[in-house]
């Protein structure tokens, strides 16, 4: 699904490399994640990855089902498939949450030569997904995350990520700043996108956020690479004995 | 003081060119007073506190500087809108574009046609201007009220079952209207009027409004999307006891624009909102200008002005609240912001709080910005393209504005258009 080979990425505006030749692999229907300790460059690979500004690639390439996607504009990955939920959701007052949604689907479908989809649908289908991650109505009308709690702007991203479709999702320490109810909620929304032609790169600070979604593959980020991949055992390594063991480790 | 010799000159020359218009003797009086006043503050230059931002050149030299009629690939504003419709065509009434000027709990009939001694506008024409002049003049409204040959003089009495629709046609590339509107609701009455078009090459427009206690009045206007028009307006208004005035303009394209408001609260509890949204490309100058005197106890007023500008377009903002000594409870309000899409464009806003009463609550506020890239990513992040995203930013960035518009079609029909502009605009 997606192949990310000798990924080097600097600041655009300043001489600081940040990703010195990632690789990684996610295949399609799995669920990787991604740990590391602060600065090892993980939310700057979902920002790169998803096409965000102010970062220069110096060398690599990322290969989303077959397309190099780093040439690509950030609506057209998204329209290939990639979705981020963000860390921060961002706050934008006087765009509603409905309609805010609406065109992105509906910009995504014509970009795949897809037919639109009417209000009526639109509106049938994003409230029987709001339910099921409680979102209620009201939220929906609200402007997209404006006075929205912690717990209720990552619920918002999952949501949008099950209008959406993605192939594959990122998910950028999804469980910050969440408590652990709020947690569970969010994690069973992903747990309900999961399935055989969706794969997932879960990058988290903590295990915790692991408990509830089980990954497949874990890898271990630091200083800007992957230095170490195992099973899921390896997120329990990580709880007990910090990162210092490993990092030691591959010193 | 003395005007400049330069100033005199001006101002003959324009004057001497025009002739004041015939009429019933209370309305010629009101035109020769008009006149008076004018020659006595002489047309506004360039080193007039209040025309500090905007060039009045091209609103007040004798000559019209021609302007190309625009043609647009889109229904006319407010066509679904179930209306009466009084047309104008380069500020001259067209009878046969008009509907019948008859309706229940509403008198209109044209200022051209006036010929009575007894008239109830008597006391309102070129009133309501000469209240609005002081502490700032405004020598084009002066102008108007001495040389308007056309406009509509509007009385209600009840609850007017739909919107009287102002209408101006652009017909003539070198146009030069005056129109003065006189428009007084009575006590309890209610009454929209949508004004939309770009009325001439030139326009320059009074509306004076007298609000009577208890009465509303609600004012959507479009302003006609001629690129080289120009168009000078002022509105006067005076609000009673527990009345309300609601007025929203848009205006999109328009080489000069100078939009006056100026309205005088004098009965308590009363309302006035004013409110624009301007969207400007390349040659554009758009100017608001609004003075706000509250003179009676717990009145509201409220200023939301909004530009959004590219391509080396300028937008202004002069607007100041006055409270005046026992205007106590006053709740006033203003902001005014731009979105400049490039750094070409400019924004230049002066506003100004007056208060001589000590219970009173007054918040203005006034930005520049970009497009706030953060929220640009995304929503690129999740499949918008940039220039719809870019479009949803601006609309957001001017709802709080076309908020104040309260009935829902209109506000959808403002919102239909500002939707159009900006797609007009992708290439």
């Amino acid at each position: 699904m997606l192949e990310i080979k000798n990924l080097q990425v600097k600041l655009e505006d300043e001489d600081k490399q940040i990703l010195k030749g990632l690789n990684l692999t996610v295949e399609t229907g799995k669920v990787h994640a991604i740990m590391g300790p602060n600065g090892s460059g993980k939310s700057t690979l979902s920002y790169v990855l998803s096409g965000k500004g102010g970062y220069e690639v110096t060398g690599g390439e990322a290969i989303l089902d077959g397309k190099n996607i780093l040439e690509m504009e950030a609506e057209e990955r998204a329209a290939e498939g990639l979705f981020l939920a963000f860390q921060y959701p961002v706050e934008i007052p006087g765009v509603g949450n409905m309609t805010f949604l609406r065109t992105a689907v509906n910009a995504q479908r014509k970009a795949r030569g897809e037919e639109e989809m009417s209000s009526t649908e639109f509106l049938k289908v994003i409230r029987a997904k709001a339910k099921e991650l409680k979102i209620d109505a009201e939220m929906l009308k609200r402007p997209v995350n404006v006075g929205f709690s912690g717990g209720e702007k990552k619920r918002n991203e999952i949501l949008q990520m099950a209008m959406l479709e993605p192939k594959m999702c990122i998910l950028d320490e999804t469980d910050s700043g969440l408590d652990v109810d709020a947690m569970k909620l969010v994690a069973e929304g992903v747990n309900a996108l999961r399935s055989e032609g969706r794969s997932f790169l879960v990058i988290t600070h903590y295990q915790r956020l692991l408990d509830h979604i089980t990954p497949d593959v874990v890898h271990i980020m630091a200083n800007g690479k992957i230095v170490k991949t195992g099973g899921p055992e390896l997120a329990l390594e990580v709880e007990k004995n910090g990162y210092a063991d490993i990092l030691a480790e591959v010193a | 003081m003395a005007l400049t010799q330069v100033k005199l000159d001006a101002t003959e020359a324009r004057v001497s060119a025009m002739s004041l218009p015939a009429g019933p003797g209370w309305l010629s009086e009101a035109r020769e007073d008009a006149l008076a006043r004018l020659r006595a503050m002489g047309l506004p230059g360039r080193r007039d506190e209040y025309w500090k931002y905007t060039r009045p050149d091209t609103l007040a030299n004798p000559e019209v500087t021609p302007a190309a009629l625009f043609s647009a690939d889109e229904a006319t504003v407010f066509n679904d809108v179930d209306r009466l419709r009084i047309v104008f065509v380069d500020g001259v009434f067209d009878a046969e574009a008009s509907d019948d000027l008859e309706a229940e709990g509403i008198e209109i009939s044209r200022l051209a046609d006036i010929d009575a001694d007894i008239h109830w506008a008597k006391g309102l024409y070129g009133v309501l201007e000469t209240n609005g002049q002081s502490p700032v003049e405004r020598p084009l409204a002066a102008l108007n009220s001495a040389f308007a040959t056309d406009g509509v003089l509007i009385r209600v009495t009840g609850k007017v079952s739909k919107p009287v629709n102002l209408s101006y046609l652009h017909a003539s590339e070198t146009s030069d209207a005056i129109l003065h509107h006189v428009i007084k609701l009575e006590e309890g009455a209610e009454l929209t009027v949508l004004e939309n078009g770009p009325a001439a090459a030139r326009l320059n427009k009074v509306m004076e409004v007298k609000v009577a206690d208890k009465a509303r009045f609600h004012h959507v206007r479009t302003q006609g999307r001629d690129h080289e028009r120009r168009a000078a307006t002022h509105i006067f208004a005076r609000l009673g006891e527990e009345s309300l005035f609601k007025s929203f303009t848009l205006t999109a394209n328009g080489v000069m624009t100078r939009n006056e408001c100026v309205i005088e609260l004098t009965g308590d509890d009363a309302v006035a909102h004013v409110a624009g949204a301007c969207m400007g490309d390349g040659e554009f100058h758009h100017d608001d200008t609004v003075f706000i005197t509250h003179d009676a106890v717990n009145c509201e007023s409220r200023q939301v002005f909004k530009k959004v500008l590219r391509n080396g377009a300028t937008g202004v903002f002069q607007g100041k609240i006055l409270v005046k000594e026992g205007a106590q409870k006053t709740d006033g309000y203003q902001i005014s912001q731009s979105l400049l899409l490039d750094d070409d464009s400019q924004f230049l806003a002066k506003p100004e709080l007056e208060i001589y009463a000590d219970d009173v609550a007054c918040s203005h506020g006034s930005t520049s910005g970009a497009i706030d890239e953060t929220a640009l990513f995304y929503l690129r992040s999740r499949g918008v393209p940039e220039d719809q995203a870019t479009d949803l930013l601006v609309l957001a960035f001017l709802a709080e504005a076309v908020e104040e518009i309260e009935d829902e079609g209109l506000r959808e029909e403002i919102v239909g258009r500002l939707q159009g502009w900006l797609e007009r605009r992708r290439d």
